[in-house]
């Protein structure tokens, strides 16, 4: 409750905020304004644009045939022709990343996508409807709530059993509650806002109340959040693999590809190091950014 | 405050049922026949059958949630399908490494937290602050398994500081509670900033300064007293994700906790085990966040009063 309260006044200041906005200019040009400002931000912007670029592109960019065996080089170190060496069949590791950062990064952007989507609505629902409606949905986040972290993802593999498909349920699964929870909170406080009380005074149905006035009012909780999910998807999806729950061994998957170098630590330490720091470098990128947002759009929280 | 833990342990109970409930429904959630999927390939009819008696799967759904947790109330979570010894002797042995590595983690990482965090917000905008918080978003960022990889290697293999796997003495717990615990520290140290800069915003921290009391006591009585109230809450939340983060830490440096029998038990489809497991762990949670919240109605009279 003091939270929701607490949310509710930011909300109220930022709504007059945006107002005072609204005569000086675009928002959208304010906050890009401040987000540049930030170096650490775009530093997390330029990584993951360039994530994007090698997910796409990765195949055609990559220097050698991910999947080509040499067992003349195997658990070779990095070197002028292998960057970051090669495996125990002599892959080089520096292609597998490239190519792997589609898989890693689709299973974590799109299990986000989805979870943040389920979990905006019904807490939108709950938030609005409030009552039976509220407490059914709250206590069910509860539930999940009461399996922290990566748990829950493990109990539903544990379940489902093994795989990257799994892996995928298991990640959008445990990003519902969070979103359920944060949604339902700036529902609340917006729903008490004026403007929305003027839209449905002027006769606005629940439909037009919800999506057309409220959602756009969380927004902003909405994206800061959705930033920093995406960094623990990432690192919920590759702990799976480490443990052995996630992708598929030939797939090269970041963290299948760090739990193979497992074995062969003592000889070809490479191995386990650079998918780790791409690890690493892409849940930190997205960091940066969820934070420099988060500073941008409000930042007052600073 | 009785009223109020008296209140607030009411409510747990309908949490815990549910999660009873779904820790119960796990077996039946498992795709395809669980009888058949414990018998193996080659089981005929007969043996599906005498397991499906043995785990009582043609009583009605009513009556196994019943029975099953008539068992748990008597203390009974069923035998291990991998080793035969009762599920609770075997967690009884794996605990003590876990509490150990939990403890480790606990004495150091929240206080740390809490202390970058209050000088971070002391020195807001300087090189402190800068510092503090590159640090903690490095803590926040980094795969707790990689860093342990890491440290194994460079510490266990190459220097020789410390040992490969295990517990042994104090030596073999710096490495693990350092990777259980920089995730905490990290959260902690952002929270504690922010929950430090949020108070020192307020009217009464205003007043202190202006009666001309010394920076030091503002900080520490009128200040970070009263962002204590805010952090107690997500220490608590904490405290539950470090156990979860003993199934990674145990699996990088080998020590036979629960966390890795959770994970050895899903391989081998131990699901008595993984019952017990994941009623322990969402039991643990409860609690903790329980104590959290009475203490925070200890901590703050407004709270307990509403």
């Amino acid at each position: 409750m003091k939270e929701d309260q607490k949310l509710s006044d930011l909300l109220q200041e930022n709504y007059i905020d945006e107002t005072v906005q609204a005569y000086q200019g675009s928002r959208f040009k304010v906050v890009m304004k401040r987000l540049f400002r930030r170096k650490t931000a775009v530093f997390g912007l330029v990584v993951i644009l360039l994530l994007v670029f090698i997910s796409i592109f990765g195949q055609w960019v990559a220097p050698h045939d991910f999947e080509a065996y040499d067992y003349m080089n195997t658990l070779q170190g990095p070197s002028a022709d292998h960057w970051f060496g090669t495996d125990h069949y002599g892959r080089d590791i520096f292609s597998r990343i490239l190519v792997g950062t589609r898989l890693t990064l689709g299973v974590a952007l799109s299990s986000v996508i989805v979870g943040a989507a389920i979990g905006a609505v019904l807490g939108l629902l709950a938030g609005y409807y409030g009552h039976w409606l509220d407490s059914l949905i709250m206590r069910g986040a509860d539930v999940l709530f009461a399996f922290p972290d990566i748990l829950l993802a493990i109990a539903i593999v544990a379940i489902l059993g093994s795989g990257i498909v799994n892996v995928w349920i298991a990640v959008m699964v445990f990003t519902v509650p969070s979103f359920a929870r944060m949604v339902r909170s700036a529902t609340l406080s917006v729903k008490s806002s004026l403007y929305v009380e003027a839209a449905q005074s002027i006769g606005s149905n629940d439909q037009r109340l919800l999506f057309r006035h409220i959602m756009p009012g969380t927004m902003q909780t909405f994206i800061v959040n959705f930033t920093m999910r995406i960094g623990s998807a990432i690192m919920a999806a590759s702990s799976l693999s480490f443990l052995g729950f996630g992708a598929d061994v030939t797939d090269p998957e970041w963290g299948a590809m760090l739990s193979q170098g497992r074995t062969y630590m003592d000889i070809a330490p490479h191995m386990v190091l650079f998918p780790g720091l791409v690890i690493f470098l892409t849940v930190l990128a997205f960091n940066l950014l969820g934070d420099g947002l988060r500073d941008a759009l409000d930042p007052k929280i600073k | 405050m009785g009223r109020y833990f008296f209140r607030r342990v009411l409510q747990t109970i309908p949490l815990m049922l549910i999660i009873s409930i779904l820790v119960f429904l796990f077996i039946h959630m498992i795709p395809g026949d669980p009888a058949r999927t414990l018998a193996g390939k080659d089981a005929d009819v007969a043996e599906v059958q005498a397991i499906r008696e043995q785990l009582g799967l043609n009583d009605n759904i009513f009556v196994q949630y019943i029975k099953y947790m008539g068992r748990i109330f008597g203390g009974d979570f069923g035998q291990s399908y991998k080793s035969g010894i009762p599920t609770t002797q075997l967690i009884g042995e794996r605990m003590q490494n876990t509490i150990r590595l939990v403890l480790s983690a606990m004495l150091w990482a929240p206080l740390l937290g809490i202390l970058f965090g209050v000088l971070s917000a002391v020195h807001r905008g300087g090189f402190v602050d800068h510092l503090l918080m590159f640090i903690a978003i490095l803590g926040l960022s980094a795969p707790g398994f990689w860093l342990g990889l890491m440290g194994i290697q460079v510490f266990a293999v190459n220097l020789g500081w410390l040992p490969v796997s295990g517990l042994n003495g104090w030596k073999g717990l710096i490495l693990p509670s350092f990777v259980m615990g920089i995730g905490c520290m990290a959260e902690m140290a952002r929270y504690a900033r922010s929950s430090m800069l949020d108070v020192m915003r307020e009217d009464y921290v205003r007043t202190a300064r202006a009666k001309g009391q010394v920076e030091r006591k503002v900080i520490f009585f009128h200040a970070f007293r009263n962002a204590l109230i805010q952090i107690v809450t997500i220490l608590g939340l904490q405290i539950g994700a470090l156990l979860s983060g003993s199934v990674l830490t145990e699996t990088v440096f080998s020590i036979p906790g629960i966390g890795r029998l959770l994970v050895d038990s899903i391989f081998f489809r131990d699901y008595p085990v993984i019952q017990a497991l994941l009623m322990l762990f969402a039991f643990q949670y409860v609690v903790i966040n329980l104590i959290v919240d009475v203490l925070y109605g200890f901590i703050n009279p407004k709270i307990r009063l509403e």
